[in-house]
């Protein structure tokens, strides 16, 4: 019974973040279309655009290859789970234990590694800039990403989600300087991962600034389709491991009731517009940098991880 | 039993005048490298079934040196590497069975090839110093003759004057070492050695000189040099062994000493291990970057991935020496793994590089591209092994990474400074590493399986024989395995940890659901099997859903690429255009790269050229004053050839003199 009940609560879980990222990305283009003073699209369109994109033929360039149409569905598959591992609403997760946020955070690297092999697989100019960006990008965040998961595991004593969150809830913890400079370092980082000003521009097409749109530049109909899916459930599982560890008051505990439940799934839902107003805010107040000040950009971002990590290493309280 | 192994070894032995005597035949190489097939199997085995739960087992014979004799043995440390070891050499048998027919002069391969997978076996299975030496030398040497087997290419011939000049060099180390751990009595078994370790200061300079010995070999940074000119040179299926087993042996050598023979060690003994390790594994990584060379690219690669490999076992030995069994164990374990995994798909991507170079005749990945279509099973069977060195999930080589990141959160307990400081450095050089594999693999495939073929010989390849493909496949199968059922061999190796620190890591089997967890008391787990089953799953789901749901069409058109998509092939990104951000964020100033434009004046049509300089300062500050000392000394020298006989006999009488003189003076 017990087992069922946590079925249901995993599936719910998946269900929920699917749901849930296009319209996270809608409200960012909202509010931001609103701080700009233009009216924007509606709050929905991210569904419609979907919708439009699963229903139209795929046009495959000549030179594509077999790889070229399996790897959206890995792309999506990949980060699809790893959205799925965070506790959001309640924690406790059946399968949280499958993966820690290291393993979690390398199933997002096995996500990247497919798509820019797709950057390259046509054969063309602007694949190639996007995918060797892509992972020059990759290969400082990803270890400023590996050093905040250090920095919070040795407070927390676990690398496992719901373990830290747990701990991080439990009053134990207090303000730290590591953390706070984790928090830093963690936003940086998902600013970075999720192809957001200053580092990258979502919006942006036929520039040879861009980044994550030019990898995927040859993919159309359903292909695409999952590939924006993937990336709108990137957005989603950076805000929600950021709320998971840094603000997890709400997240019901793994034996809550109903209320508890709806308190968590409330309490999850605010804090995801929260974040999607907030970095609305921050994308029209900065300008996009040119691409090679993002090293230092995300070097910063790295130190602040190795120093957070740095002061445990010193003192257990800091 | 191990009687029986040293049996097979001696087959190995015999095979090498066979192959002499076969060599005009045409059938000679299949019956060779079938012979070496089955032979390292059953020693894989015999590995296998020591690890299982055999005792140890010895035997002394009355080879080498008249009062000592050669002694051999076999414990769970030994075993371990003879399954590394001869699973390797079966791969690369198989493989070569198909790939050697292709070989130009095929008695300069096969004659050494059996040899050579001889030598490393008694490496393994030697008890005393001397036969360890012996045949490390003639692994060596072996090796040595199979990287000029091609000797009309002028490169391969500089590739084995650097690597015999290294491998004496190391050699040396490793000698010099043993003398010390002999004692006074000079003892050279090695039970002697372990029943009386060297005093702590005698010990660290010891484990200086196999630092130094087994770390030339294994490729630490910056005795790497070598090591990404020979590993090329040679024929792909002895690259594959060079790179992802000789190596290995080289760890072997070192963890055999500074666990096992060294005593209990000094907490400072780790800063070395782990300092180079650091540096290994990103200067490693850095540098395949920079490559456009494929098995350039892959022998540079081995380096990093050594460093890694060093970071286990420099943390495992931080641990030990204070008294943390279980992060220890932890540590091993995971420095062993990743020795396992290493040499599993760092052979099949040299198996890839080697049906690649067969079907094009090309390694530089400038010349190539679009294979996908034209060899798609060696293409998918390469792409496995870029995803599993890259150390992405669900593949085996992100246990190996998982379990030494584990071990680095276990290190704020250890109560030395010097540590506190070194290991979070450790372990952010040892995350940009792994980030920056992923990078440099996304390159070696993308630029050389994707995208249009740069060249007629890359557009009119064809997909290579079954025997390669079947050794390809085979190793394929042994990194997902590795990668979802990691229990199984986290548990193998159990036995390995008990006997050199006392302790293992949890029973894994034992665990729901196939987990495996890094220590007992810890809260983090991994489930590789679960992460493959949700992502085929999800991904499966999505496929039929959005086929059956939405809309499945699909036609071919031309690429979009922005609206200007040009026809030829040369405007494609390429290996350094591909590598260009990375080299403008690291090279700069770890390479002191630098591009230098060439325009051409107005009015000329001369094409402008953009060329990228790359320099290698280790070389240069290390490598390169001792050839200009060695040409200086030689060239004052010289004159000693040109005396007058009685100079030479003046000088021989000096030089008597002076030498009892000296023992005058000593006594």
């Amino acid at each position: 019974m017990v087992l069922i009940r946590d079925f249901a609560f995993q599936g719910a879980q998946m269900l929920l973040v699917l749901l849930l990222a296009p319209v996270l990305t809608g409200l960012v283009r909202v509010v931001k279309a609103r701080l700009l003073r233009r009216q924007g699209p509606p709050l929905l369109q991210p569904y419609r655009d979907l919708i439009r994109l699963l229903r139209k033929e795929v046009v495959l360039a000549h030179s594509a290859s077999w790889l070229f149409r399996v790897i959206p569905y890995l792309v999506f598959a990949g980060t699809w789970v790893a959205a799925s591992l965070v506790p959001t609403f309640r924690s406790g997760l059946l399968f949280s234990w499958s993966a820690d946020l290291i393993a979690l955070i390398a199933l997002l690297g096995s996500a990247r590694f497919f798509l820019a092999l797709a950057g390259l697989d046509v054969g063309t100019s602007f694949g190639g800039i996007g995918s060797s960006r892509e992972v020059m990008i990759a290969s400082l965040a990803e270890p400023a990403m590996l050093m905040i998961v250090f920095t919070v595991a040795l407070i927390a004593g676990s690398t496992q989600l719901s373990v830290m969150a747990a701990h991080m809830t439990s009053g134990a913890v207090g303000l730290r300087v590591s953390l706070g400079l984790a928090l830093l370092a963690l936003i940086m980082v998902s600013i970075a991962e999720n192809a957001r000003i200053p580092i990258d521009n979502p919006a942006t097409h036929l520039e040879l600034t861009m980044v994550h749109e030019a990898m995927v530049l040859e993919y159309s109909g359903r292909h695409l389709a999952l590939i924006d899916l993937a990336s709108e459930l990137k957005l989603l599982f950076y805000v929600s491991v950021i709320a998971c560890l840094f603000i997890p008051w709400g997240i019901a505990p793994p034996d809550g009731n109903a209320g508890a439940i709806a308190v968590g799934a409330a309490s999850y839902v605010a804090k995801l517009a929260a974040g999607a107003v907030l970095l609305a805010v921050f994308e029209t107040s900065i300008a996009k940098m040119r691409v090679f000040r993002v090293p230092a950009f995300l070097g910063a971002a790295l130190m602040l991880g190795l120093l957070g990590t740095l002061l445990l290493f010193v003192s257990g309280s800091l | 039993m191990v009687t029986f192994a040293l049996f097979c070894v001696v087959a190995f032995l015999s095979l090498s005048p066979i192959a002499v005597v076969l060599s005009r035949s045409p059938r000679a190489s299949g019956v060779v490298y079938a012979s070496c097939l089955i032979i390292a199997l059953t020693l894989a085995v015999v590995g296998g079934m020591f690890l299982i739960g055999q005792p140890t087992s010895r035997i002394t014979l009355p080879l080498g040196l008249p009062w000592l004799g050669a002694h051999f043995r076999v414990d769970a440390l030994s075993a371990f590497f003879l399954i590394v070891v001869n699973l390797g050499g079966a791969a690369a048998s198989l493989f070569a069975l198909g790939y050697g027919q292709h070989e130009h002069a095929p008695e300069r391969v096969l004659s050494f090839y059996p040899a050579y997978l001889a030598g490393m076996n008694v490496v393994i299975l030697a008890d005393d110093a001397f036969s360890f030496l012996v045949a490390w030398e003639f692994m060596s040497l072996t090796s040595w003759a199979l990287v000029v087997a091609h000797h009309r290419e002028r490169e391969n011939l500089q590739a084995g004057y650097v690597y015999l000049l290294m491998a004496g060099f190391g050699t040396l180390a490793l000698l010099l070492a043993f003398g010390l751990l002999a004692g006074d009595n000079g003892n050279y078994l090695f039970e002697s050695v372990r029943a009386a370790p060297p005093s702590p200061s005698v010990a660290a300079i010891v484990l200086v000189l196999v630092l130094i010995g087994a770390g030339s070999k294994a490729g630490v940074v910056p005795l790497h040099a070598w090591l990404p000119l020979a590993h090329p040179a040679a024929p792909s299926h002895v690259s594959a062994l060079m790179s992802g087993v000789m190596t290995k042996v080289a760890v072997y050598g070192f963890v055999r000493i500074a666990f096992d023979l060294l005593g209990p060690p000094v907490w400072w003994w780790s800063m070395p291990v782990l300092a180079i390790g650091g540096a290994t594994a990103v200067m490693g990584v850095l540098y395949a970057l920079m490559q456009h060379d494929l098995k350039r690219l892959l022998a540079y690669h081995t380096v990093e991935n050594i460093g890694i490999i060093f970071i286990g076992l420099g943390l495992a030995l931080a641990f030990k020496a204070h008294g943390m069994a279980d992060a220890a164990a932890l540590a091993l374990t995971a420095g062993l793994l990743h020795v396992f995994n290493h040499s599993v798909f760092k052979s099949l991507l040299f198996f890839g590089a080697g049906a690649v170079l067969n079907a094009t005749g090309e390694r530089d990945m400038e010349h190539l591209g679009g294979l996908i279509h034209r060899m798609p099973q060696t293409a998918f069977t390469f792409l496995v092994g870029c995803v599993a060195i890259s150390a992405l999930p669900p593949l085996n080589g992100f246990v190996s990474e998982w379990l030494t990141f584990q071990a680095i959160l276990l290190s704020p307990q250890l109560p030395s400074w010097g540590l506190k400081f070194l290991v979070p450095a450790v372990g952010a050089l040892l995350a940009l590493s792994a980030a920056l594999a992923a990078a440099c693999f996304v390159k070696a495939f993308g630029i050389t399986f994707l995208g249009r073929p740069r060249t007629p010989a890359a557009a009119d390849a064809r997909e290579t024989d079954s025997h390669s493909l079947a050794a390809m496949f085979f190793l394929s199968a042994l990194c997902l395995v590795a990668g979802v059922l990691p229990g199984i061999f986290i548990d193998a190796l159990a036995p390995v940890t008990n006997a050199l620190l006392g302790v293992s890591m949890p029973h894994q089997a034992g665990l729901d659901w196939l987990t495996i967890v890094p220590v007992a008391e810890s809260r983090s787990s991994y489930n590789g099997l679960l992460v493959f089953v949700f992502i085929v799953m999800s991904g499966s789901i999505a496929a039929v859903a959005i086929h059956r749901l939405a809309s499945d069409k699909m036609r071919r058109g031309p690429a979009w690429d922005c609206g200007y998509p040009d026809s030829s092939p040369a405007t494609q990104y390429t290996a350094s255009s591909f590598a260009q951000p990375i080299r403008r964020v690291y090279g700069t100033t770890v390479f002191h790269a630098r591009e230098v434009g060439d325009m051409p004046p107005p009015g000329s049509a001369r094409p402008a050229r953009l060329t990228v300089e790359i320099r290698d300062l280790i070389w240069d500050a290390a490598y390169a004053p001792i050839a200009v000392f060695i040409e200086y000394a030689t060239g004052r020298l010289n004159v000693l050839q040109f005396l007058t006989i009685r100079r030479y006999l003046a000088l021989v009488f000096s030089a008597l003199v002076l030498l009892l003189l000296v023992l005058a003076i000593w006594s």
